[in-house]
């Protein structure tokens, strides 16, 4: 699934570019880091309402290349600033968790056990 | 062991703002060696959750890896305070972290087991005001000479 279609599903908007250009090819929702550290795979989008800087060293440490914040938390500059610098594109959407996943699994995007 | 590559990297007590700077430097130093990126992903996995443990639950402590042709092995030890039932802390779910280092995202008693699980060798030995050691070899399923 392309970010793009991504963006539009959770009408999100973006909080730092750009789009990532490489398909999406699995998502994972959790405010807990250690979830997300457990299956992790390629070409992942993180759904989480945890705005901290360990949110993006999280999403750098597993090449994520999209982050996107759930119940319309928005994070500070410092992490905005963060992402950019590690090349991670950052989205807002004011979906809850559970309805932000719900809405890209119901879409066709399957959750990190690959069983979709 | 001849011919390994071998660094340390000094883990700080309590040290939240660098959480996380260990693992991204033995990321790179994986990356420039050229191995490959479903290994450096599972060591960079294990070094992140050894690393965090360090900063939360121990006094501080080293991360020591050294690079062998076909495998990447972790040396972990750190100063206390000691884990005192390592059945129980090796249970996915279980924890003893704080509420505020759960507000930080962390404290799903997740870290051993994610450890655990993408080490090929995995050794714990842990002593009430000693310390604890953590021994991880993790193999490239090609074998390939780094
Ligand atoms: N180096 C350590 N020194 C002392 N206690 C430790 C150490 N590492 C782990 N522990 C103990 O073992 C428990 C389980 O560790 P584990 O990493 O599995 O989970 P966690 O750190 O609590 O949560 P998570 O890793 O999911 O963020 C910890 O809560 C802590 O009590
Ligand atoms: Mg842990």
């Amino acid at each position: 699934m392309k970010a793009a279609e991504i963006l539009g599903l959770l009408e999100a908007s973006v909080l730092m570019g750009p789009l990532p250009e490489e398909e999406i090819m699995t998502a994972c929702g959790s405010d807990m880091m250690s979830d997300v550290l457990a299956f992790p795979k390629e070409r992942m989008a993180l759904l989480t309402g945890l705005t901290n800087p360990h949110t993006v060293r999280t999403a750098e440490l597993l090449d994520v290349p999209l982050i996107v914040f759930v119940r319309g938390k928005v994070p500070g500059e410092e992490v905005l600033n963060m992402a950019e610098d590690a090349g991670i594109c950052v989205i807002g959407t004011a979906f809850t968790l559970y309805d932000a996943c719900g809405r890209l699994f119901a879409a066709g995007l399957p959750g990190g056990t690959g069983r979709a | 062991m001849s011919g390994a590559i071998c660094e340390s990297y000094a883990v700080e007590a309590g040290a939240f703002g660098t959480a996380g700077e260990a693992s991204g430097k033995i990321k790179g130093v994986l990356r420039k060696l050229g191995v490959p990126s479903a290994l450096i992903r599972r060591v960079a996995v294990a070094s992140y959750e050894v690393e965090l443990n360090l900063v939360i639950h121990s006094l501080g402590g080293t991360i020591d890896l050294s690079v062998e042709p076909g495998s990447v092995v972790l040396d972990v030890a750190d100063r206390g305070p000691g884990i005192p039932d390592l059945a129980l802390a090796m249970q996915e779910g279980w924890s003893t972290a704080s509420d505020e280092v759960r507000m930080l995202g962390f404290g799903a008693g997740m870290g051993l087991p994610n450890m655990k699980r993408n080490a090929d060798e995995f050794a714990i030995q842990s002593e009430m005001g000693v310390g604890t050691r953590i021994h991880m070899r993790f193999r490239s399923p090609e074998g390939t000479g780094t």
